[in-house]
């Protein structure tokens, strides 16, 4: 399998503080990659670096072979890398339809078209095929913000998928959810992962969640990669044990 | 209750229009130039509500734009060129400064930003001022005629009101038409969310530029008119107290809201002239009714009906679910 996603010594540092310091790996296609480690071990400062939000202090970041450093975000959205955050991130008074489309509409036609064309961006359909998909039905005319914290998260993983992305990485998508409807959301995952040949990367604390969706576990801790190993593996990593997982 | 609600729209819609075009030809020279003067600050106020309302940016400069269009346009009219190529110099000249200052607004925001176009708009007051071999300075530009529109003069008050109108009601569908378009969306998820616009590829950089853009052009439209309106102008009017006003009539009618700029331009224009048989007190009564109304609703009048709307709306959605569960009970 080729890489989609290839990092090379990736570095970030605010002030004295390395966050990221030094990392390197790729990610294949169609796979599930899961990124865990301690708290503010850089995990979220290294999506922040891949995807634009952030300009690395040094190290490359190659999509499909071409290096996309220092490319915009929106740029690099529009290249197939989608993302959710670890904290809410929706449009609180957009209608959970309408925050879809807009997740969608840049990546139809060009600025005039969006100007002078349909209202929608001829998006209505595929947002409610989202929105069935997720199950959100019911709030589909809703006002984002008056969802449930829950149902705000799946509206974001909905809205990560409406561009049709290859690579999409996801911060703590678990967190915050509940039980049945995390089941339904690795579910989502798995069958989005299957069937649109999506490739994943996904920071998360919730270690059932990880082991059972994922099929290479990345650990990282103070800024640095620990292991890089199959969940099983990990499970059984001295260094992990001690860096994170506990006895 | 929604299958009248969309009748009763357009036939409370229709009737405004109506209102505007039949009423007002009984009003004397006063009450027409209160009420020209009220389209004139509606398409200001419209495209401050576009920037500020809808793409979230703070601007202090649009009584700026306004002074841009109206030199614009008492410049070329005096010097024999039609109003309508005046307007379209006045809106491309604006479209041009306003896409420039929104280039700070890349940079800063809130009040930050209120002050960089506070700045400017002090600096397009000195230009207006000082610059006299093409402003007039401060004895300004006299004898700004008025348009004949497809061979009928304007010059009196009633025609020249439905010129205001007209202009009015073609820049109200263009900007319904754009808060519709994927741009609306756009700009809005700029004001709502610019990290995760941007993580969706929404290009959050050119999407401000325009949201600064359009709206300092409609405040270029705005002052193409108020130019004819007065049919003469000096650097005065355009100061930073326009540029509050304009803000405050975006505020108080609904930062936003599509007909906030229409409501509050109304308050701004009218109010005080309703007050006046207070004498001396109307422009502090004026002053009270807005603090009462910014207190009692920070979102503005059109707030307080989205509010009232909203709560209905929970209402009937709780009714709606509780019914959808007593079934999924019955059905298990």
């Amino acid at each position: 399998m080729s890489a989609v996603l290839e990092v090379t010594d990736i570095k970030k540092s605010f002030g004295g503080i390395h966050a990221v310091n030094g990392v390197s790996f790729d990610v294949r296609e169609g796979e599930i990659l899961g990124l865990i480690g301690p708290n503010g071990c850089g995990k979220s400062t290294l999506f922040n670096c891949i995807l634009g939000q952030l300009t690395p202090s040094g190290g490359e970041v190659k999509l499909d072979g071409q290096i996309v450093t220092g490319l915009r975000p929106s740029e690099l959205n529009k290249l197939g890398v989608s993302r959710t955050f670890q904290l809410l991130q929706v449009f609180p008074k957009l209608s959970v339809r309408e925050n879809l489309i807009l997740a969608g509409q840049e990546h139809q036609g060009n600025m005039a078209s969006r100007l002078v064309g349909r209202s929608d961006a001829g998006l209505t359909g595929a947002a409610n095929q989202m929105i069935g998909f997720f199950k959100l039905d019911h709030l589909a005319d809703e006002p984002a913000g008056g969802l449930s914290y829950g149902q705000q998260k799946l509206l974001d993983a909905a809205m990560a998928f409406m561009g049709g992305p290859r690579l999409v990485l996801l911060d703590e998508p678990a967190g915050g959810v509940n039980p049945s409807m995390l089941a339904d959301l690795k579910e989502r995952l798995v069958a989005i992962n299957r069937e649109k040949n999506a490739t994943f990367v996904v920071i998360e604390h919730n270690m059932e969640f990880v082991m059972s969706l994922c099929s290479r576990v990345m650990v990282m801790a103070e800024g640095k990669v620990l292991a890089m190993e199959r969940p099983d593996e990990v499970r059984k990593n001295p260094a992990v044990i001690e860096a994170y997982l506990g006895h | 209750m929604s299958a009248f609600a969309k009748p009763l729209k357009i036939a409370l819609g229709l009737a405004v229009i109506a209102g505007l075009i039949l009423v007002p030809m009984n009003f004397n020279r006063y009450g027409l130039f209160i009420l020209s003067q009220w389209a004139v600050m509606s398409i200001a106020a419209m495209g401050l509500n576009l920037t500020l309302g809808y793409a979230g940016q703070v601007s202090l400069a649009q009584g700026a734009f306004v002074g841009i269009g109206a030199y614009a346009a008492a410049i070329m009219t005096t010097h024999g060129w039609p109003l309508p190529a005046a307007i379209l110099v006045a809106i491309t000249l604006s479209f041009a400064v306003g896409w420039v200052l929104g280039y700070p607004a890349l940079r800063v925001q809130h009040h930050y930003l209120a002050f960089v176009t506070l700045a400017f708009s002090t600096l397009a007051f000195l230009v207006f001022r000082n610059e006299s071999w093409l402003t007039g300075g401060i004895y300004g530009i006299s004898n700004i005629p008025r348009p004949h529109i497809f061979g009928i003069a304007t010059n009196k008050p009633l025609p020249f009101y439905y010129v205001c109108l007209g202009l009015l009601a073609i820049v109200s569908l263009a900007v319904w038409w754009l808060i519709r378009s994927p741009w609306g969306r756009a700009f809005m998820a700029l004001r709502e969310n610019p990290l995760r616009a941007q993580s969706l590829g929404i290009d959050t950089r050119r999407y401000t530029l325009m949201a600064f853009a359009i709206g300092s052009a409609l405040g270029g439209v705005a002052g193409a008119l108020y130019a004819p309106l007065t049919q003469y102008i000096d650097p005065v009017p355009f100061n930073l107290s326009l540029s509050l006003d304009l803000l405050m009539m975006v505020i108080v009618g609904g930062a936003g809201f599509y007909f906030g700029p229409f409501l509050g331009a109304m308050i701004a224009v009218l109010l005080p002239e309703w007050l006046r048989f207070t004498e001396g007190y109307y422009l502090m009564l004026y002053a009270v009714a807005v603090m009462l109304l910014l207190i009692w609703s920070p979102t503005g009048i059109l707030g307080i009906l989205d509010r009232t709307m909203a709560a209905r709306r929970t209402k009937a959605a709780s009714a709606l679910r509780a019914v959808a569960k007593s079934r999924l009970e019955t059905v298990q």
